[in-house]
């Protein structure tokens, strides 16, 4: 089994789906759990990668798969190559932990197709866990297409009143980064052939050979980089998140924040800058300017929200500007940070959309000037949304500090350094609109009337929040665990983009002159 | 017991985990709820005690504990570990001794809240984190308890959550600690990353002693990180420019004044420069400034005192007074004076704290009876309580002695150390001394004029409330008694040298902290004896006036607010100094004018102008373009074959006209 688990993982709720649509439409509560049991089955199934120590001491790919799936001639080929190492495993896990939360907290939440919805969710789980996974660049790109497509229909359907325009919005917004970096791997795939490579189809490891000239690295990198960065999202792309967030679902909203948002970062740290190591040096001031004014820019507006969505989504842009700071720093410290804050968003932004979610459910509407009180009538609820807000504000002892000072290190240590003074300002910001914003629907006197029959946090809601709960304090006090099966992969990626841009300084490369395209 | 170190902020962690979790469904009984609470407490207590005897007897001076690693990233090496030194052992005694008698004081003043199991259970986490800060073995396990009694604070603050100015007030603390802790952050890292540079990669508070030199005594890079970590430290400790939030605080219930505004999480940034002495000794540049806030803080903080009619904001601008006092004595380099009077002040301070809830409590209890609507913290209802409550009145005053600077009090040892250090200092010692003999004149004026207003002349409260104000139950007055002691005695562990010369009482405190601060302190203590031609005649001189000025104080403010309307008169007289003295120097709202709300109005614009406009608009724009340009080419698809071949022609003209005529 061992040597199929990432594709039976990555399969299972796929053809979850294919049983669910069998199952008949009226009955609800059948579609739901069965929903959540393939979401649950899937975390049993990629458990065993979270114990496997071969993370601790071996950086390279583990438990890789390959099968030839298209081939023409020497024109084209691709194939189903997957693998996985400390970098992409963390977030792996975070898939298949997320589903079942995801998953639980619609129970309520979805009245409509529920079939239709359960379906898309598994879909969606595939799209995400393959991206991850994949070691074929083309491969890559079928999920991260695969994953577009399910998103679209959740905020498109399901969505609230503007669902139509933020699900365009959001569907065009990635649709062109997807196309220009289409274009790019195009590009890298027949200039590596073209160089007189053997190319295994689109092999990922083949591509960190690779040595493209730094002019051509620029505008593959820039590329590939639009895309990435308009997944993160960083600023100035950052404008269909707060709209897809606002209309999204509560699950829609949580996968999102927590799994799709990675897939940006996830894809500079696997693509982008190991593969254009050159390009990436270039670039850096504008890359790491944009990283602090999104963390700057992101605290700042959603301080003057209104919409507690919507400032949980603009508080997203400035968490992922952290998380891009520390993966530019490119050093052990600042990866280490960007990953592990990856997970820490995933974590506390999602248990900031569900929370949002407890209370859409109840009042349905999401205006800060409609709460207030809260704290009064939801003991539990205050408890636990008071927690994850200060997972969320960065305070010691919690899974968000960790991220952020291992990032603030790391950039410290870089060439970063004036950066990293410049983000820090961003941990008083994030109290101020996180605070604020506590306030403003906690405490106070229960003004509204209907705000005074609310009810405490269910036992199916309890549920779902306690495992994000413990892991906001198992980041937090020992996130050893964790840091020690990313390392050997994140040296190892250290020393693919500086090697290579070592040898580029050495004896820059030109192009060779033979290239042309027939 | 030095390998049960752990204990020390275990049992409060324990403590205010079981009263969190099962204190409102399963244990409900006050008295037991508390009892847990304050047990949690005195277990620390007792275990730090131990630890203290071993430590004065022993001649290992520094432990350190190691308990595993936290993060482990490359050469970033950070492990959960505790430091037992002198000034630990100190601190832990303060912290857990003196929150153990507020534990037990909380039990009577909360008595009947709604809110019980929750209190006991925040300012249990509080003792946990004050622990861990002072603890901690490397700054990032100091940062732990640095925030999470900021956490803390901002908890007990917003307490009474229903109430807007409790949110504000809490919001406001976390917020401005927060500004402070950007400074601590940054201080560390650069801290880091400079002796990271040097080849020793290390947060460690012994490691950092031990190769403070590497940074090069005077050097830039040491001043920047030092002004950083005394930024934290204003923040945390309510100095220039961060103290606005410690008044507001005092909206908490009053333990929580007595325990975290006044004796201990407030005095976390002068026990931050003590446990980084040896950093802060290398940069003169940082002293400097340390010690003109300090000064500045205290006598303007003092100022302030002298307008407000609440009384617990008469003691909050005092403690942060106070606190100045302790800043200044870091400053110029007397780190054993500024501990010993950040012990004494817990000891003085809490006492006046616990003091004024004790009033308070009776006055809220009267007024309730008599159905009134009057504050029960304003001293303008007050007057005359010292008949009606003795305990509380004798505490009082006794702390207020001993605040004064009145000899042979707790207060006058440390302050008038800290006087004579401050004068004795190599630069602007003599202005450093005026303004602080100054600001002690002024601490005496307004504390008397607090107990007058409380206690002495006309009964003022509203006669139907009158004779329903009681003295409280012992679990309130026993602390104030055991405080007052303290304030009392507390001051002959540091008699100074002057005196203990005549009556054969050594400087147990500084000998303690020797192996501390010995080494960072000889430096300056060197200057000033050149300074100062040590003669007992100087020393006794600036005792003898700073007494002098702190009687004067004492003398106008019973003159003044017992047989006078002078302070009514000045009033009338000079009606906008007092508004703007009364408004707090209008400091809050510069405040807000030159931060708050642009900063808010900056985000609105970004948002509305940059965001809705600039980038949507650019997104919507190209789709709007997009449609016009498929509206307009909509009419050349007109479905008639005539004009698609009339297209054709022309294109081939065009095309063969093209390449003919090149």
């Amino acid at each position: 089994m061992s040597e199929h688990l990432l594709s039976i993982m990555t399969f299972l709720p796929i053809l979850g789906m294919a049983i669910l649509l069998l199952i008949p439409r009226e009955n609800d509560s059948l579609l739901k759990s069965f929903t959540l049991i393939v979401t649950l089955v899937t975390f049993a199934v990629s458990l065993p990668l979270a114990f496997n120590p071969v993370f601790t001491t071996d950086g390279g790919m583990q438990y890789k798969e390959f099968a030839s799936w298209i081939s023409v001639g020497d024109f084209f080929e691709m194939n189903y190559n997957v693998g996985i190492d400390g970098i992409s495993l963390w977030l792996v896990m975070l898939t298949t932990f997320i589903m079942p939360i995801a998953v639980l907290s619609t129970w309520q939440a979805v009245e409509k197709n529920i079939k239709g919805f359960m379906a898309l969710l598994l879909l969606l789980e595939t799209g995400m866990l393959g991206a991850f996974i994949s070691l074929d660049l083309f491969l890559f790109y079928i999920f991260w297409e695969l994953m577009l497509i399910p998103m679209y229909f959740l905020i498109g359907i399901w969505g609230g009143k503007n669902r139509i325009y933020a699900a365009v919005k959001f569907f065009i917004y990635t649709a062109v980064g997807s196309l220009l970096m289409l274009v790019a791997i195009l590009f890298v795939y027949y200039y590596a052939l073209q160089s007189g490579m053997k190319m295994d189809g689109f092999s990922i490891a083949q591509f960190y050979q690779l040595q493209v000239p730094a002019h051509a690295q620029l505008w593959l990198f820039l590329a590939f980089a639009f895309s990435f960065a308009i997944k993160v999202p960083m600023f100035p792309l950052h404008t269909w998140l707060p709209d897809a967030h606002t209309e999204a679902p509560t699950a829609g909203s949580v996968i999102l924040a927590a799994i799709l948002l990675k897939m940006g970062t996830y894809g500079f740290v696997r693509f982008a800058m190991p593969l254009f190591p050159d390009a990436l040096a270039t670039c850096m001031p504008y890359l790491a300017t944009l990283c602090v004014i999104g963390i700057i820019y992101g605290s700042l507006v959603a301080m003057v929200q209104t919409d507690v969505k919507k400032l949980v989504a603009y508080s997203s842009v400035a968490h992922l500007g952290f998380v891009m700071l520390g993966v530019f720093a490119l050093n052990l410290q600042g990866l280490t940070g960007g990953m592990i804050q990856m997970i820490n968003h995933g974590i506390s932004t999602g248990a900031l959309f569900l929370i949002v979610g407890f209370i859409y459910e109840r009042r349905h509407t999401r205006e800060i000037s409609e709460f207030g009180g809260l704290a009064k009538r939801m003991p539990i609820f205050t408890t636990i949304f008071l927690i994850i807000t200060f997972s969320s504000i960065g305070l010691p002892g919690t899974n968000g500090f960790v991220g952020e000072f291992l990032a603030l290190v790391g950039a410290f240590e870089s060439g970063l350094r004036w950066y990293a003074v410049v983000a820090t300002t961003g941990v008083i910001l994030a109290a101020v609109y996180m605070l604020w914003m506590f306030q403003r629907v906690m405490f106070g006197e229960i003004t509204n009337p209907k705000n005074a029959e609310l009810q405490d946090l269910n036992a199916r809601e309890i549920v779902l929040m306690i495992p994000l709960l413990v892991f906001v304090f198992w980041i937090g006090i020992y996130p050893n665990t964790f840091f020690s099966k990313m390392s050997p992969a994140l040296e190892n990626l250290i020393i693919q983009v500086k090697g290579k841009q070592q040898v580029a300084m050495v004896q820059p490369i030109e192009a060779p002159h033979h290239v042309e395209f027939k | 017991m030095y390998d049960k170190l752990w204990l020390i902020p275990f049992f409060p962690l324990v403590g205010s985990i079981i009263n969190g979790l099962f204190g409102k469904r399963y244990i409900k009984s006050e008295k037991v709820i508390g009892g847990i609470g304050t047990l949690a407490v005195v277990c620390s207590f007792i275990v730090s005690l131990s630890c203290f005897f071993q430590l004065s007897a022993g001649t290992e001076k520094v432990y350190e504990a190691v308990y595993g690693s936290w993060m482990t990233v490359g050469q970033l090496q950070i492990n959960w570990e505790l430091l037992l030194d002198p000034l630990s052992a100190l601190m832990l005694l303060v912290v857990t001794g003196v929150g153990s008698l507020i534990h037990l004081y909380s039990i009577g003043y909360m008595h009947g809240e709604v809110g019980f199991y929750r209190f006991f259970s925040y300012l249990n986490l509080f003792v946990f984190a004050m622990l861990m800060l002072v603890l901690g073995g490397n700054a990032l396990v100091m940062f732990i308890g640095w925030e999470g009694v900021g956490l803390c604070s901002y908890l007990l603050i917003g307490y009474y959550f229903e109430k807007k100015s409790a949110g504000d007030a809490a919001k406001k603390a976390f917020v401005v600690n927060r500004i402070g802790d950007f400074g601590f952050l940054l201080g560390l890292l650069t801290l880091y990353w400079t002796l990271g540079s040097k080849g020793v990669w290390t947060i460690n508070f012994v490691e950092i002693s031990h190769n403070a030199h590497l940074l090069g005594p005077g050097s830039v890079v040491v001043t920047v990180i030092t002004l950083l970590f005394f930024l934290g430290a204003t923040g945390k400790s309510a100095q220039i420019p961060l103290y606005t939030w410690l008044p507001d605080a005092m909206e908490g219930p009053t333990p929580v004044s007595a325990l975290i505004h006044a004796a201990t999480m407030v005095t976390a940034g002068v026990y931050m420069i003590g446990r980084m002495n040896g950093l802060f000794a290398m940069a003169p540049d940082t002293m400097m400034v340390i010690a003109i806030v300090g000064a500045a803080t205290a006598i303007f903080a003092a100022s302030i005192g002298f307008a407000q009619n609440d009384i617990k904001r008469v003691l909050a601008y005092s403690t942060v007074s106070q606190l100045g006092y302790m800043f200044l004595a870091m400053g110029v380099g007397a780190f054993t004076a500024g501990i010993f009077h950040l012990m004494t002040h817990a000891f003085f301070k809490a006492c006046l704290f616990l003091g004024s809830g004790s009033v308070i409590h009776a006055m809220h209890h009267g007024l309730h009876h008599a159905h009134l609507n009057d504050d029960p913290q304003d001293m303008r209802n007050m007057g005359g309580l010292s008949k009606k409550m003795k305990v509380t009145y004798w505490t009082f005053l006794i702390a207020t002695i001993a605040i004064s600077g009145v000899p042979l009090f707790s207060g006058f040892f440390s302050k008038d150390e800290i006087l004579w250090w401050a004068a004795g200092s190599t630069r602007g010692g003599w202005m450093l001394w005026v303004v602080a003999a100054g600001a002690a004149g002024m601490t005496a004026f307004y504390m008397f004029r607090c107990v007058s207003m409380t206690f002495w002349g006309p009964q003022k409260t509203n006669a139907k409330a009158k004779d329903h104000i009681h003295e409280s139950p012992w679990v309130i007055t026993l602390p104030l008694v055991v405080l007052a002691f303290l304030a009392v005695v507390g001051g002959y562990v540091g008699v100074p040298a002057a005196l203990g010369h005549f009556v054969h009482i050594p400087n147990y405190l500084e000998g303690f902290l020797e192996p501390v601060f010995g080494h960072a302190q000889e430096t300056y203590q060197i200057a000033i004896k050149a300074n100062m031609a040590h003669s007992l005649l100087a020393e006794f001189g600036l005792m003898g006036m700073s007494v002098l000025i702190a009687g004067i104080g004492i003398a106008l403010a019973c003159y003044f607010y017992l047989k006078t309307d002078v302070p009514a008169r000045f009033v009338a007289a000079f009606p906008k100094l007092h508004r703007a003295v009364f408004n707090k120097w209008y400091i809050d709202e510069l405040y807000d004018f030159l931060f708050v709300n642009p900063c808010k109005r900056f985000g609105l614009f970004l948002w509305k102008g940059f965001d809705v406009n600039v980038v949507d608009g650019v997104v919507n724009g190209v789709g709007r373009v997009m449609q016009l340009f498929s509206a307009g080419l909509r009419y050349i698809q007109t479905g008639f074959v005539q004009n698609y071949a009339m297209g054709m022609v022309i294109g081939v003209v065009v095309i063969v006209g093209f390449y003919v005529l090149r």
